[in-house]
C-alpha cells in the first residue's frame, strides 16, 4: 500500500481553508485515502470532520496512504498539496 | 446609518399607536436612533426527543441524508451570495454537513432505531465533544457544529432553518444572540439595527455592530416576545428599544438623526467645541487594517496589536521579519502621526510554544502580558527583547512618531523594568516614547507612582480594566452586563489615572471599546484622557459628538457619571447634560 510521510506547510495547519482544499481533493480521488499523524491512528482523508479532528498544525508530520488502482498517484498528488502553503 | 433611519421612521409613523407602547432596556452600541419593523432570526429547534422512529430505518436514513444535503446546499448558496472569505468559510461548513464519516455515523444510529433528527443530533454531539477537548482552535469551531446541527435537525423535523430572516425591505434584526455564520452575512443596507436579548457590550454581536457601524441594543431582556413586523424605535445612545412608539417619539427621532448626519460630515483632528485637542487614533491588528484607519482620518494608531506575528507560529518571528512587518505599518503614516505599538500580549489562553507559561486554571489572572517575560526568572525575556529591537530598527528614519507600551502592568517596578529593557534595545525612553497599559485597578490607583518614574505615558485598556474591576470574566456571556465601561467604579479608576497624568504632565489615552462610544468618549475627556483609540469605523461619530461639547461640558458629564450608582445611571446622567 503506497504511503508517504510529509510535513504540513500551511501556516494555519490543516484547518480552515487548507483543510477544505485538501479534503476536496481527496474526495475527488477514485481510491480510498487515509491520513494520520506520524505514529497515530489513520482517518478517512475524505472526511472534513475527521481531518479537522486530527488537529494538524503547521510543521507537523503526517502519513498519507491509499489503496487500489492509482493509489501511488493519489498519494503523490495529496503529498504535493500538503507540502504547499494552501493559505498563502 | 441615520440617513436610512429618517426614511423608515417617517414611514413607520402611520403604523404606531395601534397597540400598547412597551419599552425594553439593554446596553446600547453607537449613538444613532432608528425605527423599523422587527424581523426575528428563526430559533434553533429544541433537542429532538429520543423516541423510537415510526418510519422504517431506510426512510429515516433518507430523510437524515436529505436534511444534511439541504443544509450543505443552503450554506453554499449563502456563501455564493456573500463571496470572498465568507464563501470559503461557508464552503468548509458545507463540507462538514455532507461529511462521509458523519453520514456513516448518522446511518448507523438510524439503523439502530433512532429518528433522523435524533441521529443527527447525537452524531453532532459526539463531534462537538471531541472538538471541545482538542485545543482552542477546534473548540472555537464548536459553534459552527452547533449551527450546522441545528439547521439539519430543523430540516429533518420540518421547521424553518435557524438564521437570518430573508427580507428585501429594511428591518430591525431581533435575536437571542447572533451566530458567527449569520453575522458574516448581515447586509447593512437592510439591517437598520441589531437588538439581542443576550450578550453585553463586548459580545460578538456588539463588536460586530460597532465595526459595521450598525446601531445596536444588546442584552435587552424580553425582546424575544416581539412579533415580526412590530415597529420598534431603537435608541442606541440610551440603550432602549421602544415597541409601538408614539408618533411624537418617531418625529423626535427623525430630527435627531438629521442632526447626526450633519455632524458626521466633519473632518480633521479631534477637538472639543472649545478647541481642546483630543487625538483620535485607530486600533489595528496588522497592515490590512491600515487603509480603513487612514480613510477614517485617524491621527495615527493608539493600539497596534502585534500578536498576528506570533500566533500559529512554532518559533518566534525573526528580527528581520518583524522589522519588515512593523516598517510596512509605520511607513503608512506621515510626519506627526503617532503609532503606539503594544508588545506581545501572551497568556495561557493563547499558548505560544516559544513562550512556555504552563497550564493555568484562570488565564485572565495569570502570567500574561509583561508578566510572561518577567516570570520564571526571565526565561522568555529574549522574545520580548527581539521584539523591542525590531520595533526600534523599524522606527528608524520613518516620519511617524513610534511609541511602545507594555500590556498587563501592575506597579512601578514592572514599568521601570520595561523602561530598562526598552532603553537597552535603543528605544527613546528619555523623551517619553515608552509607556504602559493601565488594565488593572492596581495600575490605575498607582499611576502617579508609575508616571513619576521614567514611564512616558499610559494607555488605558478599558476592556480588561472593566473585567478586573467588576471581577467578571469578559469571555462569560452570562456576565456580559458586568462588562460595561460606563460603570462608575471603572470611571473612577480612569479618573485616578487621568489625575496622575495631569500631575506628572504625561499623556493618558484610552484604547478599548469605551473610546468608540461617543458619549463615553466625552466622559473620558472629562476624566483627563487626551487620546482615544478605537475601531476606525467609530472615529467619525466620536469626532462629531466631541465637537459639540466643550471641555467644561465633558468635565461636568464625567463628574455626574462617576458619582452614579450603576453603569446605566452613569450613562443616563451623562446623556442628560
Amino acid at each position: 500500500m503506497p504511503e508517504r510521510t510529509v510535513t504540513v506547510a500551511s501556516k494555519v495547519g490543516l484547518h480552515a481553508r487548507p483543510a477544505a482544499v485538501f479534503v476536496k481533493k481527496a474526495a475527488a480521488l477514485p481510491v480510498p485515502v487515509s491520513l494520520a499523524r506520524e505514529g497515530g491512528p489513520a482517518v478517512n482523508a475524505k472526511s472534513m470532520l475527521a481531518v479537522m479532528a486530527l488537529d494538524v498544525r503547521h510543521g507537523d508530520r503526517v502519513v498519507l496512504a491509499a489503496d487500489g488502482d492509482g493509489a501511488a498517484e493519489a498519494v503523490e498528488q495529496l503529498a504535493e498539496l500538503l507540502e504547499t502553503d494552501l493559505d498563502a | 446609518m441615520p440617513e436610512t433611519a429618517g426614511g423608515s421612521a417617517a414611514e413607520a409613523a402611520g403604523v404606531a399607536g395601534a397597540a400598547d407602547r412597551t419599552e425594553y432596556e439593554g446596553v446600547g452600541v453607537g449613538t444613532a436612533t432608528v425605527a423599523g419593523p422587527v424581523a426575528r432570526t428563526a430559533q434553533a429547534p429544541p433537542e429532538p426527543p429520543d423516541v423510537p422512529a415510526t418510519a422504517t430505518a431506510d426512510e429515516e436514513r433518507r430523510k437524515a441524508l436529505a436534511a444534511l444535503a439541504a443544509v450543505a446546499a443552503d450554506l453554499r448558496a449563502r456563501g455564493a451570495a456573500a463571496g470572498g472569505d465568507t464563501a470559503d468559510v461557508l464552503e468548509a461548513q458545507a463540507m462538514m454537513a455532507e461529511d462521509p464519516d458523519l453520514e456513516e455515523r448518522v446511518s448507523a444510529r438510524v439503523a439502530a432505531g433512532k429518528t433522523a433528527a435524533r441521529a443527527i443530533h447525537e452524531t453532532f454531539a459526539g463531534y462537538r465533544e471531541m472538538f471541545a477537548g482538542l485545543g482552542e482552535y477546534l473548540a472555537g469551531r464548536v459553534a459552527d457544529l452547533d449551527d450546522i446541527a441545528a439547521r439539519a435537525v430543523a430540516v429533518a423535523t420540518g421547521v424553518a432553518m435557524p438564521g437570518l430572516p430573508r427580507r428585501t425591505e429594511p428591518y430591525v434584526l431581533v435575536a437571542e444572540d447572533l451566530a458567527p455564520a449569520d453575522t458574516a452575512l448581515l447586509d447593512r443596507r437592510l439591517v437598520l439595527a441589531l437588538v439581542t436579548a443576550e450578550g453585553g457590550p463586548t459580545s460578538h454581536t456588539a463588536i460586530l455592530a460597532q465595526s459595521m457601524g450598525i446601531p445596536a441594543v444588546v442584552g435587552a431582556a424580553g425582546v424575544l416576545d416581539l412579533a415580526d413586523d412590530t415597529v420598534v424605535l431603537v435608541d442606541a445612545a440610551a440603550g432602549t428599544v421602544v415597541a409601538r412608539p408614539t408618533s411624537e417619539e418617531l418625529e423626535a427621532a427623525v430630527t435627531r438623526s438629521a442632526a447626526a448626519v450633519t455632524a458626521t460630515a466633519l473632518r480633521g483632528p479631534g477637538r472639543t467645541a472649545d478647541s481642546q485637542p483630543v487625538r483620535l487614533l485607530a486600533n489595528i491588528g496588522g497592515a490590512a487594517d491600515v487603509p480603513e484607519a487612514l480613510a477614517a482620518g485617524a491621527e495615527g494608531v493608539g493600539l497596534f496589536r502585534t500578536e498576528f506575528l506570533y500566533l500559529d507560529a512554532d518559533e518566534p518571528p525573526s528580527l528581520p521579519a518583524q522589522v519588515k512587518a512593523y516598517r510596512e505599518i509605520f511607513e503608512a503614516f506621515g510626519a506627526g502621526a503617532r503609532v503606539v505599538v503594544r508588545t506581545l500580549d501572551a497568556g495561557a489562553d493563547k499558548p505560544l510554544p516559544f513562550v512556555p507559561l504552563g497550564e493555568e486554571p484562570n488565564p485572565a489572572l495569570g502570567v500574561r502580558g509583561l508578566r510572561a517575560f518577567r516570570a520564571f526568572d526571565g526565561r522568555n525575556e529574549a522574545v520580548l527583547r527581539t521584539q523591542l529591537e525590531a520595533i526600534n530598527e523599524a522606527a528608524d528614519a520613518v516620519p511617524a512618531d513610534v511609541w511602545v507600551m507594555a500590556p498587563m502592568v501592575n506597579e512601578a517596578p514592572e514599568a521601570e523594568w520595561f523602561c530598562d529593557l526598552a532603553a537597552s534595545c535603543g528605544l527613546d525612553v528619555v523623551n517619553g516614547r515608552v509607556g504602559i497599559m493601565v488594565e488593572t485597578p492596581a495600575a490605575a490607583l498607582t499611576a502617579g507612582a508609575i508616571l513619576a518614574g521614567r514611564t512616558g505615558f499610559a494607555s488605558i485598556g478599558t476592556n480588561d480594566l472593566t473585567q478586573y474591576t467588576m471581577a467578571a470574566d469578559r469571555m462569560l456571556g452570562a456576565l456580559g452586563t458586568c462588562q460595561d465601561p460606563w460603570h462608575p467604579a471603572v470611571l473612577k479608576l480612569i479618573g485616578a489615572a487621568g489625575d496622575a497624568g495631569a500631575a506628572t504632565g504625561k499623556p493618558i489615552g484610552v484604547c478599548g471599546e469605551a473610546a468608540a462610544d461617543p458619549l463615553l468618549a466625552c466622559v473620558l475627556v472629562g476624566l483627563g484622557v487626551r487620546s482615544l483609540s478605537m475601531a476606525p469605523s467609530a472615529i467619525a461619530e466620536v469626532r462629531a459628538v466631541l465637537a459639540t461639547r466643550t471641555l467644561e461640558d465633558c468635565v461636568e458629564m464625567a463628574a455626574r457619571a462617576r458619582w452614579a450608582a450603576t453603569a446605566r445611571e452613569a450613562r443616563r446622567t451623562a446623556a442628560a447634560r
